[in-house]
């Protein structure tokens, strides 16, 4: 190891957070362009309608207006629509039915929020009077806003799908699962809702669009996840600009958890407009009450499960039927979501041998639904974790022994529903845990809770996630319309300091730290020596940005691999420089040696010689110390461990109280520990928000979202969470085969987890079957009641 | 938010002559409530006449038999008062359960009893202690002044000037907060006075603050928290939405009671 403090496996202090909490952080918000002016949208207030007409004129005329545009100027521009970049193809061989998602609606609006119009002004509060001053003449339709309800119902969203229904997906074998559960000894069916969420990134959605006259080029400022992929989808299918003349920037980003990977329609509409006000730049900025309407949610599952037993309680099948919703139009990913992300995680941790999983994908007149921390595999997660445990607890097992025996032992292992599992030990999570939650004593703790008036439960979840997606010739014959590599460049400057310019998007992640870890321990530099440049289209040549955590798997590997070739291009030139062979060239904490020798250089001194081109032939050592390096992974990276929940539940009110919560995880191997626990805290944190508090509410009657503000939409405090010494983190680790770190994914394994473990926790608490997420005072108070009637 | 004229008088006398000469004209105290509705676009008057400046507006004065909170006195300057939680530290103890820290300092006492709105803390407390509103005209009884969802006995352009609360021998608060907001889902404020005389003001369960007259009841003979609870409270004219139903509240009603009475001092 180069350096200890600083290297891989150290828990440096994140490098960017200076800059971060001095308010020094250089957000889309904060940059301001000349002659910048600022749009506001017109969006719809009802779920489902007609537009007849939109009267501009007495609007454009207002003070400050610089220009107005609706879905009409669009068309006549013949700008492209928002599209879903993930085809499905249904269990009939169909396509998906993707309805047209014009960036201003043409025709219809079809949910509160959609976006009718944008006006563009001198100031913001401009732009917003003047917006007030357009007539729109609505023909209001019937709408419908349950996923559940959507198949059935008379409204009908989109043209293209009559019932709804934009695909109907399967996996498996449903053949062999009936035959399975046919024979079965024991069944547990549960019916399953997986509610949507609003992801609420601490800074809304923002750009700026600008077009150069000059050089007939555009630059959009934006608060995105992966700006190469936005550059590429205005470019291709908006048909804005080719992509040399488009420019996109996403600088420091505040949060995103999946929201900001999607193209919006705003961001398409301020560069758009820009050339049709003379080429001022157009600054959008959100509110929150925007982001809770027009950001896209997550989850919206509505599911039956069941898992078949034989005699000997091993597990034999899984039979699983979900609706899920993906709103009003397809989101960017949102098609793989509730399909690829989803039904491939199926076996979970267990070994079963039959799996069917047939997801019918529903439009409903909600904002759309797309990926969101975790994407898919919460959902999965979910459906495993309750079956599970509710299937041990039918058979009268313990939920910790049940999941032993019947996870899966041996690696790789195939699973019937695609994926490979590579590496793992779950036995050794589950001891762990067990031990750090002290499970062998819960039955006195739950007798110390009953003395208070509070039920204690306890809950599992054995989670596997695959994330670090994806190996670009699989995803594409799934229907993945790009390729899920990932470039990294890394330039060695004269004077051997480090640029590392890549793919991957840091917005809360902590890259400017973890990546630099690595290149102390590859070229032994000072940490403060290197830099990370990321989020513009004209530094970083290529990317595929940043989400199902796969910048560490996937975007260190790139560095990874350009760091191999700096090295062998440094030696090269260390062997030139000391009249030595290659071969003799060693390398180590960085310097450069000869075998048998006391010849030596400093990392630096290699990277000034580089430059200097004096000491070496030039004709066959090229000058300068710069590479690059695109990486596809191979397979997809399993993180998996056990996590475990307590909570305490007030008899009179339903009040849950998380009292401990143990989080065991198989990382692999960690770059950088304090980071992970972070990440793993974070996302137990939004999987308690899931189980306990959130929950995206359409008013089945008008079509408005009720929780369309903090006030109804209830995000995790601190004081929901566990205190801290009841929050215990541990790891265990089997190096992932299939990168050179050996590191698996972190950043959502905690939001996958915790909504189970939090559920089974609160029915093994009040005795019940099922319960709803998200499981508020009054949903509990509500289900002992129930519970209390029975028994009578 | 739309442009509006700012006056900042120094008496009541010249705000309430502001208020008669605006077109849509409103008070404003800590602006905790006026102002997030006026960003919202649901508020949008001509005129804020800011009370804030007026002398003698805010403080607390604590005699032998009752506490006098000025309107303008803040939820943290009464939270935090060693008078008050000598004399009614349930009061204290209810004001520090309002909103967060910069919603405490902002927000006045004045303010939230105008508003009335039903989810509100201060309400719970005026029923529970028989307070009495006093105005820029007059006095009224906490009893007759919250006559329904944001509305109150108050008349155009009269302005709240004090509270007053009596001092019992006994009192206690809870609340159970709203998951989402932290108001108060349905909170309990419980009081007896030395001649034994139990006033039980609830909030948030229903369109108005109103007080819990079979609790009362049941407390005036047996001052224990399993007579508080064991009153089933009727749902039929409590509120029913996405966070809590008309039952759940009812139960609220009596638990909270309950505990109120055990941590009654
Ligand atoms: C985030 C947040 C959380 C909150 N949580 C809680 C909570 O948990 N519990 C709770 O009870 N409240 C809560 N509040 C409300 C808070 O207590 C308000 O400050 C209070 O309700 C209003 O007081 P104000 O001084 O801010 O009034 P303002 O907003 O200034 O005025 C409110 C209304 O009263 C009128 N008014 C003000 N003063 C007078 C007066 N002296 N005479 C006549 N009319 C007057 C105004 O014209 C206006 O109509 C919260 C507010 C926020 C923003």
């Amino acid at each position: 190891m180069a350096d200890t403090k600083t290297g891989v496996g150290a828990s440096v202090r994140r490098k960017e957070d200076l800059r971060f909490i001095t308010g020094k952080g250089n957000y889309t918000d904060d940059i301001n362009l000349k002659d910048q002016t600022y749009a506001y949208f017109l969006r719809s207030p009802h779920a489902h309608a007609t537009i007849k007409s939109i009267n501009t004129a007495k609007a454009k005329k207002m003070p400050g207006v610089v220009g107005i545009f609706v879905g009409e100027d669009v068309a006549n521009d013949k700008l492209g629509g928002l599209i879903c970049g993930w085809g499905i193809t249904s269990k009939d061989g169909s396509g998906m039915k993707a309805g047209p998602h014009p960036v201003l609606a043409q025709g219809k609006v079809r949910y509160v929020g959609d976006h009718v119009a944008v006006v563009i002004a001198e100031t913001k509060e401009q732009a917003r009077t003047a917006a007030q001053a357009i007539v729109v003449s609505y023909g209001v339709l019937p709408h419908v806003v349950d996923a559940a309800k959507a198949m059935k119902s008379k409204v009908q969203v989109h043209e293209v799908a009559s019932d709804n229904r934009v695909f109907n997906w399967s996996l498996g074998n449903e053949e062999a699962t009936n035959a399975a559960f046919k024979n079965a000894a024991h069944v547990t069916k549960l019916d399953i809702i997986n509610n949507r969420l609003i992801p609420n990134a601490m800074e809304p959605r923002a750009a700026i669009g600008s077009y150069d006259t000059g050089t007939e080029s555009y630059t959009l400022y934006t608060t995105s996840q992966n700006p190469h992929v936005a550059r590429l989808v205005i470019s291709a299918f908006h048909g804005l600009a080719p992509e040399h003349k488009l420019r996109v920037i996403a600088p420091d980003v505040g949060g995103g958890f999946g929201s900001k990977i999607f193209i919006y329609a705003e961001e398409v509409v301020c560069v758009w407009a820009s050339k049709h006000i003379g080429g001022r730049p157009i600054k959008w900025t959100g509110d929150r009450s925007e982001a809770f309407l027009a950001d896209a949610h997550g989850r919206d599952h509505v599911t039956k499960a069941e898992l078949a037993m034989d005699a000997s309680g091993k597990i034999t099948g899984m039979r699983v039927h979900t609706i899920a919703a993906l709103g009003a139009y397809l989101s960017t990913f949102s098609a793989a979501v509730p399909t690829y992300l989803y039904g491939t995680l199926m076996s979970g941790q267990y070994d079963i041998p039959n799996i069917y999983v047939e997801v019918d994908a529903v439009y409903t007149n909600t904002a759309p639904v797309d990926a969101y921390r975790g994407a898919g595999r919460p959902e999965a997660t979910y459906v495993v974790e309750r079956l599970v445990e509710t299937a041990a607890r039918e058979l009268k097992q313990d939920p910790a022994e049940f999941r032993r025996r019947s996870f899966v032992k041996s690696f790789p292992h195939q699973t019937p529903v695609i994926m490979c599992y590579d590496a793992g030990d779950y036995g050794a999570a589950l001891d762990k845990a067990l031990e750090m939650s002290d499970y062998k004593n819960f039955a006195k703790r739950k007798a110390e809770s009953a003395k208070n008036g509070k039920l204690r439960g306890v809950g599992f979840s054995a989670y596997i996630e695959a994330c670090g997606i994806a190996p670009s010739a699989a995803v594409g014959s799934l229907g993945a319309g790009v390729g899920l590599w990932e470039s990294a460049e890394v330039r060695v400057n004269p004077i051997g300091t480090v640029e590392i310019l890549t793919g991957s998007h840091s917005h809360g992640q902590g890259h400017e730290t973890t990546f630099a870890q690595l290149v102390v321990e590859k070229l032994g530099v000072d940490i403060n020596s290197v830099s990370i440049v990321h989020g513009d289209t004209d530094k970083v040549q290529m990317g595929m940005g940043t989400y199902g955590s796969r910048s560490g798997a996937v975007g260190m590997h790139a560095i990874s691999k350009a760091l191999d070739k700096i090295e062998a291009k440094a030696k090269r030139v260390a062997a030139a420089v000391m009249e030595s062979s290659v071969d003799d060239v060693e390398f180590k904490n960085g310097t450069f040696t000869v075998k048998g020798t006391d010849k030596k250089m400093a990392f630096g001194e290699v990277a000034l010689q580089a430059y200097l081109g004096h000491k070496f032939n030039s004709s066959e050592i090229e000058i300068g110390l710069k590479e690059t390096a695109f990486h596809d992974p191979a397979n997809f990276v399993f993180p998996a461990g056990v996590h475990i929940c307590e909570v305490e539940v007030d008899v009179d009110t339903g009040l849950t109280k998380i009292v401990d919560y143990t989080a065991v995880d198989d990382f692999g191997n960690l770059i950088n520990p304090m980071i992970v626990e972070g990440q793993v805290q974070g996302g137990v944190a939004q999987g308690i928000g899931q189980a306990l508090l959130e929950g995206a509410v359409y008013d089945e009657d008008s079509g408005q979202l009720l929780t369309g503000s903090f006030m109804d939409y209830n995000m995790p405090r601190a004081a929901n969470m566990p205190s801290i010494e009841n929050f215990r983190l541990g790891f265990t680790c089997t190096p992932c085969p299939t990168n050179p770190m050996g590191m698996k994914g972190c950043g959502e394994a905690g939001a996958i987890a915790a909504p189970p473990a939090v559920i089974n926790a609160i029915t093994n608490a009040i005795g019940v079957r099922e319960i709803a997420m998200p499981a508020t005072p009054l949903t509990v108070w509500t289900a002992m009641q129930a519970n209390k009637k029975a028994a009578e | 938010m739309e442009n509006f004229n700012y006056h900042r008088p120094a008496t009541t006398t010249a705000a309430a002559a502001l208020m008669k000469k605006g077109k849509d004209a409103k008070y404003m105290a800590g602006g905790h409530t006026l102002l997030p509705t006026m960003k919202q676009g649901l508020a949008a008057p001509t005129d804020i006449i800011d009370l804030t400046a007026i002398k003698n507006f805010s403080g607390i004065k604590v005699s032998k038999t009752s506490v006098s909170i000025k309107a303008g006195t803040t939820h943290m300057e009464v939270a935090t008062s060693k008078e008050i939680k000598k004399a009614i530290p349930a009061l204290a103890e209810m004001a520090g359960k309002i909103g967060g820290v910069h919603v405490r300092h902002k927000g006045t006492i004045g303010g939230s009893v105008a508003n009335a709105d039903p989810a509100a803390d201060y309400p719970s407390a005026c029923l529970g202690l028989g307070a009495t509103i006093e105005t820029n005209k007059r006095k009224i009884e906490a009893d007759k002044f919250f006559t329904g969802m944001f509305a109150t006995a108050l008349k155009d352009g009269e302005i709240i000037t004090a509270v007053h609360f009596p001092i019992p021998k006994k009192s206690a608060h809870q609340k159970f907060p709203n998951p989402a907001s932290r108001y108060a889902l349905t909170g309990v404020f419980v009081s007896q006075d030395a001649k034994g005389k139990v006033r039980v003001g609830v909030t948030g369960a229903a369109a108005t603050a109103f007080r819990a007259t079979d609790i009362e009841a049941a407390l005036s003979k047996d001052f224990s928290a399993k007579s508080a609870t064991s009153v089933k409270i009727a749902s039929k004219s409590l509120m029913t939405d996405m966070h809590a139903t008309a039952a759940y509240r009812a139960n609220l009603i009596s638990v909270l009671a309950g505990r109120a009475v055990a941590a009654a001092k």
